[in-house]
């Protein structure tokens, strides 16, 4: 297959999540409708179908491979389509790759349109991730649009692990579940940002156990729940040994919108030293009125702090 | 010109701080607002720029009636307020807020320009965000610097000195000199002298009336007396 195959709402949904203007530099694998639109492999980067039968890839990211792109967009384009993929990707010792994985589904009537990618990263030693993942829901139909992502991540020492994810809107239902294990010295840093209107749902956990000598992660949800919609973020840090955990939820609710936070904190050696923060609560009047003293209106000024906000 | 008539402002829960207020702040002066502590400085600088309403009486800029315009309108027409308490913004950049102040992009010379008045390095600053990690001093002089950021013919500044360290008053001195000579009409309120000694004209603001106003050369005297009397009533009489 090659990377014309496309059709419109792919194109304009790879678009939205990977900034897809008729090709990708680098490696990469688009994934239409369950089915591959294009696959490219580098000298470093090699992309192959699971060998056990399962939908999905394996990603083989060659040692001391440094500053490639991978591309692995997912869209589901109409709707009665449930996609599952499993993607596994292998980070050779002291690479350093950004990975990019995107995923939009679309549907225009009464159908749902659904993905869930199992996502699986073996970091070796000393290697370096860049993980974006945008998550978008598309189309006029009533049907739901629903992406559930599930993390898992294994960091052996020296290995650090960036995910910065954002799903900013259409997505009707999400559950996202990320887990991680750190090892000596590796370092995870999640940055979250999420979206949710109307009768949107979304719920995130993170499990991350810091198993090993000054193992870090830092973990930052940011999001806006408006409408009435509803997010729920649970997160639980365990620290094993002599180590940072850091976890902070911060939301703005607006109109009959609900946001729960449960973090959780297992310190199992008095050497682990884990910080949870968490603020939920309405646009601060007094953000508005600075905005508002600079020419805004009030709904202007709203809608440029949660942009802020959710940068 | 800004001129209020007759103006009232009383707390929702009762108490008048402003009462029954005359005053004419002239176009393109540096006016310094004084006084003792509630005495209704801040709440006059709001009720210029909008944030609070009179309960009574009206606000006239250069003759136009805006006692009924909001903030947003205020803004609009041209008038700047810089807080005393500024405000904080997770994920707003330095340069996010000074390009919704200047309602526009504003390249490096620009923000170069704009920061270093309140000395601040554009390099240093311009990508950082507008929340807790700043001092209080920093966050203050980027209050100041949106307010700079504008350009309005009209600003008004709340205590701008408030977490400025000594070293760097000279710079804030700088700055109002600067928007002094392009004949902007300024309103500090300050317990500063060094701002004082700046100003065209000084206004005494106490329980909620104007006590004195004129040239800073009339005024002065009488308030460097007052100070040593305290502002205490009772002090003013024994001086």
């Amino acid at each position: 297959m090659n990377i014309q195959e496309l059709n419109p709402v792919a194109r304009e949904l790879l678009n939205t999540v990977e900034g897809y203007e008729g090709a990708f530099e680098g490696a990469y694998n688009i994934r239409q409708d369950s089915g591959c639109a294009g696959r490219r492999s580098t000298d470093n980067i090699r992309i192959e179908s699971k060998p056990d039968g399962k939908p999905g890839l394996e990603i083989h990211v060659a040692a001391g491979t440094r500053d490639e792109t991978v591309y692995i967009p997912a869209v589901v384009t109409h709707g009665d389509i449930r996609d599952v993929a499993y993607n596994d990707f292998y980070i050779g010792a002291g690479a350093q790759v950004k990975i990019v994985a995107g995923c939009g589904v679309h549907t225009s009537d009464e159908s749902e349109s659904r993905h869930d990618g199992i996502h699986r990263f073996y970091l070796s030693p000393g290697s370096d991730v860049m993980y974006e993942e945008k998550h978008v829901g598309t189309g006029e139909g009533q049907g739901i649009r629903r992406i559930n992502p599930v993390t898992e991540c294994w960091l052996e020492e020296d290995a650090s692990l960036t995910m910065d994810t954002s799903q900013l809107g259409g997505v009707s239902f999400t559950e996202r579940e990320t887990h991680a294990n750190l090892k000596a010295r590796s370092r995870l840093i999640i940055r979250e940002r999420l979206l949710t209107d109307g009768s949107q749902e979304a719920t995130s956990v993170f499990h991350v156990v810091l198993e090993g000598e000054d193992a870090g992660c830092d973990l930052v949800s940011r999001s806006v729940a408006k409408g009435h919609s509803r997010q729920h973020f649970v997160s639980r840090i365990v620290g094993e040994a002599r180590c940072h955990g850091h976890s902070a939820c911060d939301a703005i609710v607006a109109d009959e919108a609900v946001v729960t936070a449960a973090p959780r904190l297992d310190a199992l050696s008095p050497d682990a030293a884990l910080i949870h923060e968490a603020a939920i609560g309405k646009i601060a009047g007094e953000q508005i009125l600075k905005l508002r003293t600079l020419g805004l209106s009030e709904e202007e000024a709203e809608a440029r702090i949660v942009a802020g906000f959710l940068k | 010109m800004i001129r209020l008539e007759n103006v009232f402002w009383t707390l929702p829960e009762g108490g008048d701080i402003i009462k029954d207020l005359n005053l004419t702040i002239p176009g393109g002066k540096l006016t310094v607002v004084t006084g003792p502590n509630g005495g209704g400085k801040t709440t006059l600088a709001k009720l210029i720029a909008g944030l609070v309403k009179p309960s009574a009486g009206r606000v006239r800029l250069d003759g136009q009636d805006i006692t009924d315009l909001d903030v947003t309108q205020r803004a609009r027409l041209g008038i700047s307020f810089g807080f005393q308490t500024p405000v904080r913004f997770k994920g707003f950049t330095v340069r996010d807020l000074l390009e919704t102040a200047a309602g526009r992009e504003l390249d490096f010379d620009t923000l170069c320009d704009i920061t270093g008045k309140v000395g601040l390095c554009t390099m240093d600053y311009v990508d950082r965000e507008v929340d807790a990690r700043l001092s209080g001093g920093e966050i203050k002089r980027v209050e100041i610097a949106s307010v700079l950021a504008r350009g309005t013919q009209v600003s008004i500044f709340d205590e701008p000195e408030a977490g400025i360290d000594m070293w760097s008053f000279r710079g804030l001195v700088d700055v109002f000199n600067g928007l002094k000579r392009e004949k902007r009409t300024l309103i500090i309120i300050s317990h500063q002298q060094r701002l004082i000694d700046i100003a065209d004209e000084i206004v005494v603001l106490s329980g909620g009336q104007v006590r004195d106003q004129g040239r800073r050369e009339d005024v002065l005297p009488g308030l460097l007396a007052g100070e040593i009397a305290g502002f205490c009533p009772v002090g003013r009489k024994e001086a």
